[in-house]
Order: structure tokens, then sequence, then C-alpha cells
């Protein structure tokens, strides 16, 4: 056996060299013959490589994560550097310098969507006029609200369904008990209830909402995350009292936002007792629909305290059906499909 | 050859019938064609060479029969019988079919029917009524909705979003007489005026006599500057100043007109500036997000009277 003994030359470079190996050898003669005259300024500057390297091409899953730590952390320096300059000329100007930048925020990069409601046009308010809710928010009928579940309802469900009860005014709960939708809908049109609101429980929690406007108006599902009971709240107040609360209605900004809505609003009396002093808010943000029940108190006229009192949760759309609810042949005005809505992070509907 | 005690006596007790599911207390038969379903002597169809069951395709009910003349050619061993829809009329069917059979047969072939015909009709009247629609969840996209919630939450600052409305609402009138504070704001802006009236007079004639100063007047664009920042936190200050120099009061003066159109904007502007900050502060903050991850419990920064303006 020939064991030839293969000089180990430079070896104290280690990692900066992984790079030359790929190369044939007759060029790594040649830069080993250059090498030593630019090993000082290689290692004065530890970034000298040539332009068309990049840190995947590193074989060795070691060596290559090392580099790619040492790229990140020069990177990180730059841009400390960066921010002190930054910061030193902004303290140099002193009040002359630039208004600082607002920062990105997936709000300020939302893709424009075109359905956006521009709020003086005219098509959209003659819409809203005319449409369903119309009659509400003149003030023409008062909502009544029916509260069910689907079969069976759990602890959990029952007591969501109470409490939700008590913060829509003029609600009612019935327990289900096998019924078929479709027959219920013309009972409760019979006794002039205005809404028909379904919440789906799925292993004890309540996890879906069905809200049907009864003499056959939309139908929008949605899906219900974060329930939080009234002994769950910290800080809570008391129980919510019997006054109608107000709505706050906040970011509904496109068309679909607004017929949502209006759909929600409509839930809630459009004479709201101001004694009571509380307040019904659905705030979107995102495509995500957060319901909080506050309790407000003014300090003074420019301070207000919240105390919340009530039931919490997030609601999100599933579906928008043009008329009562029927599933096989309902015709749907939007559905959620998650695989073309939720590919772009900055896309939302409502 | 066919004999059935032979049969019987190798696969029933001796050894190995693959049809046979063993438990503890009982013995089962799982051939389509036991009767019973149960391992017995007078259940095993390949013990008994007169043998008869009861079967169901599509809810459609068939007698089979077996005989021993017809032990010899297995394609041909089975006799299908199609029985009627009519619950009495098949009985009488499988009656007049299983005549002179062994009255065990007859009557186990009966009891199956029934009970075929009982689960047919039930599943007929289960396909009627609503059926439960099983949605799988996926739980990747589960995940990240949920993560998706808790971002689109920090964004929000629920709190501050209602109080700001509610004070908005206060403004607005909406609210009507039932508060105080409307009128409080009114007298106070009166007042404000009157006070700029006055002060506005006493300024007009000291102008007159510092006109003849050119020089001053350089000195007081500069020192507005200044104290528009400073005078901004002590709006009370300017007014209780009897004791200061006249030349801080015409610069005072001439400011705190421009004041009171600044201190709308300025509210608006460190509303803004504060949820700007705020919203910047939520991906500045996102390493403790990250670590606090499961405490959702969110603090936001209560906004003073907005009467201090970081210079």
């Amino acid at each position: 056996m020939d064991i030839t003994e293969v000089p180990v030359s430079n070896d104290n470079k280690g990692k900066k060299n992984e790079y030359k190996k790929p190369k044939n050898k007759s060029v790594t003669k040649e830069r080993n013959a250059v090498e030593p005259k630019l090993e000082p300024k290689l290692e004065a500057s530890e970034t000298a490589f040539p332009p068309t390297f990049s840190v995947s091409e590193i074989k060795n899953k070691q060596r290559r994560h090392h580099m790619f730590m040492k790229f990140k952390l020069e990177k990180s320096k730059l841009k400390l550097q960066v921010k002190k300059k930054k910061k030193k000329e902004r303290e140099a100007l002193g009040d002359q310098a630039p208004p600082k930048e607002v920062p990105k925020t997936i709000e300020n990069q939302r893709v424009y969507d075109e359905t956006t409601v521009d709020p003086e046009d005219e098509e959209i308010a003659f819409d809203e006029g005319t449409d369903e809710f119309s009659a509400y928010f003149n003030g023409l009928t008062n909502p009544k609200v029916l509260i069910t579940t689907s079969d069976r309802p759990r602890g959990r469900t029952v007591r969501f369904c109470e409490q939700l009860a008590t913060v829509v005014p003029n609600a009612h709960v019935y327990y289900r008990r096998g019924l078929a939708l479709k027959k219920i809908i013309p009972q409760c049109v019979a006794r002039n209830f205005t809404y028909l609101m379904v919440i789906n429980e799925d292993r004890k929690m309540p996890n879906g909402l069905v809200l049907c406007h009864l003499p056959d108006g939309p139908t929008a599902h949605f899906k219900i995350s974060s329930v939080r009971l009234r002994k769950e709240m910290k800080r809570r107040g008391k129980d919510p009292t019997e006054h109608s609360p107000e709505v706050i209605l906040n970011n509904f900004t496109t068309r679909l936002g607004h017929s949502i809505g209006r759909l929600l609003a409509a839930l809630f009396p459009q004479d709201p007792q101001f004694v009571g002093r509380q307040v019904a808010t659905f705030h979107n943000q995102r495509d995500f629909i957060f319901f909080r029940f506050h309790r407000y108190i003014f300090k003074n006229e420019k301070k207000v305290g919240i105390q919340e009192l009530g039931p919490r949760f997030t609601l999100k759309l599933r579906s928008l059906q043009k008329g009562t609810f029927d599933s096989k042949f309902g015709e749907y005005e939007w559905v959620l499909k998650r695989h073309e809505m939720d590919a772009c992070r900055r896309k939302f509907q409502i | 050859m066919q004999c059935d005690d032979v049969i019987w006596d190798i696969i029933g007790n001796k050894q190995f019938c693959s049809f046979k599911v063993k438990t503890k207390s009982q013995n089962f038969c799982r051939n389509e064609y036991n009767i019973t379903g149960l391992c017995n002597r007078s259940s095993c169809p390949l013990s008994n060479s007169q043998y008869a069951t009861i079967r169901e395709e599509k809810g459609q009910c068939f007698l089979y029969m077996k005989v021993i003349e017809r032990a010899a050619f297995p394609a041909r061993m089975w006799e299908k019988v199609k029985l009627s829809r009519n619950y009495e009329k098949a009985l009488e069917q499988i009656d007049e079919s299983l005549i002179y059979w062994p009255r065990f047969l007859r009557h186990k072939c009966k009891q199956r029917f029934t009970k075929i015909t009982q689960y047919l009709i039930r599943m007929r009247k289960l396909v009627l009524k609503r059926q439960r629609k099983l949605v799988p969840l996926s739980r990747k996209v589960e995940r990240r909705e949920k993560r998706k919630e808790e971002k689109a939450l920090i964004a929000a600052q629920l709190d501050n979003a209602i109080e700001k409305e509610l004070l908005e609402r206060l403004k607005q009138g909406t609210y009507g007489d039932i508060y105080n504070f409307p009128v409080h704001a009114f007298d106070k802006a009166l007042e404000q005026q009157d006070e700029e009236s006055e002060e506005e007079e006493e300024g007009e004639d000291e102008e007159e006599e510092e006109d003849d100063e050119g020089v001053g007047k350089s000195e007081f664009v500069a020192e507005e500057e200044l104290e528009e920042s400073d005078l901004s936190d002590f709006e009370e200050m300017n007014k209780l100043k009897t004791s200061s120099d006249e030349e801080e009061q015409d610069d005072e003066e001439e400011s705190s007109g421009e004041e009171e159109e600044e201190e709308d904007e300025m509210e608006v502007e460190t509303k803004t500036k504060a949820s700007s900050k705020s919203k910047g502060k939520s991906p500045a903050n996102g390493s403790t997000a990250r670590k606090k991850r499961a405490y959702v419990e969110i603090e936001y920064e209560t906004e003073p009277a907005p009467k201090s303006r970081a210079t």
C-alpha cells in the first residue's frame, strides 16, 4: 500500500478556503500562488468572495451554516450602523429633521380592494336605502332575535347563548331538540322574528354562527373563535342591564364589509338608550371581526373609561348567502375559498 | 361424499375453521351465508348440506337455499329466490319455499328477514332526517388562522379604538344633553377667545412701539419656534403669566392664535403619532410578543390629555 501524504497547507484559513475546492485544480494552483499576497487582505476584510458566490453552494452543512451565520451577523451589524448614523443625523438636525418614517404595517401595505366603498358613493347609498335592512335603519321595525344551537348543546354553548341573549336586546333562546332549520324558519317568520342565530357546537365549544335574517334575508355563516364567557373576564363589571346598547362598527370598508356591517348592526334596535352607557363593538381587523361589550363612563370631555362586561368572541366570515338558510340550493353571494384568498398576506375581503 | 358430522367434527371443535371468530364467551361465524351468525352445529353452512339463508342486496331481500343434491356443483349450489317487497307476502313465500324443511331453519329465516326489513326501514327514515356533515379541518390552516387572529387582535388595539370612537361621538353631540362636558368645552373656548381678543388689543399697542426696532423682529421669529414647543406644555401658564417680559407676551399672543388652530391639529397628530408609535411598537416588540405568546392580555398606553408633545 502506498500512502502518499498529502501536504496539508493553509489549513488555518479553513472555512474561507471551501469555496475554492469545486473549482479547477489549475485555477487553484494559480490562486495558491496569488494567495499569500491576498491573504492578509482577505483576513482583514473577511468578505472578499467572488461575486458569483453564494452561501448555498457550500456542500458541507456545518460549514455552510457557519458561513450563513457569519453573513447574517455582518448584515445585522451593517443595519445597526446605518441606524446609528440615522439617529445621529436626526439629533444633529434637531427640529429640522424630516418626519419619522411611518413603519410598514399590514394595514398600510394592504392590497387595494376595488370594492372599497367611497363614503360619498351614491350608488351604495341608494342600495342601502332600499335593501332589506333599510326598514330597521329608518326606524320602522324593531329587531327580534331567536337564538338556538345545534343538536344537544353542551354547558358552555348553553351559557354562551344565555349571555348573548342578555347582550342583544329582545332575544329569546330556544333549544333545538332535533328540529330542522328549514322547518323552524317559517315558524319564526310567523311569529315576527327578524333574526335567527344558530350557534354550532363542536367538541363542547361553540365554533360556528349562522346568522339568518328572516323574511328571506341574507344568511351569513361565521366561524367563532376565542369565546370568553363572563366569568372568565378579568376585571369585569356587573351584569349588563336591560338598556339597549350602542353599536360601534369599525373598519368595514369594502362592499362586502358594508353588507356584513349592516347585517350585524340590524341585530340591535336603532334607538340606543344612552342612559345605560353600554356599547357593543364589532371591530374588523384583517378579516377578523372582534366583538366586545363594554360599559363606558366619561370622566371629562377628553377621557372615557371603559369596563368590559359580557362575552367576547371573534368571528370570521365563511359565506354569505342571498336567501334564508339553504345549504343545498342556496345562492351564495360570497364564499371563503381558503386556497385563493389566504394566499396573499396583504389581501383582505372585509 | 358429503358427511356433515365429520365436517363439523373437524372444523367445529378440533381443527381450524377460517370463518370462526372466537371470543371469551362465544364463537361467531363470519361466513356470509350463515343465518344466525353464531358458530353452532345447526348454524354452520359448511356442515349442513340442507341450509337456507336470507341475504339483502341494495334494499332487495333474497332467500338462498342449499340442498344436498347440488353439493357436487359448487357453482350452482345456492338457489336464489327473490322475495317480494311486501312483508306478509314475503313471509308466505318463505313458508312456501321451505315447506317440509326443518323447523329451525324456517324459524331462523323468518327472524332474519324481519330484522333485515326493520333496519332497511330505519335507513330510509334516517336519510330523510337532517344529516350531520363532517367537515375535515386542516391542522396547518387552523394553526395559521389562529396566529393570524392573535396578530390581528394586537394590531386592532380595541380599547383605544373604542375610546376614540366614543369620544368622537361625544364631540359630535350624539349624546345630546346628557353629559355636562360639551358645555364646559364651549365655555372654555369662549374664555380663550375673550382672552385672545384682550391680549391682541394690548399687543397691537405694544407692537407699534416696537416696529421702530427692525432688529427685534427677527428675534421674535426664532423665539416663536422654540416657544411653540414649550408653550404646548404650559397652555395655562400663558394665561397666568402676568409678570413676564412684554416681548415674551407679544410672542405668546401672536402664537396663541396659531396655537388654538394647532391644538386641534396637535390632538390629531398626537393621536396618530401615538397610534403610529404604538403600531410601530408592535413589530419592534415582536420579540416580546414571541416570548409571551400564550399570554394575549394587551396593555395599551393610555393617552394623557394631549398637551404634551415630544419635541
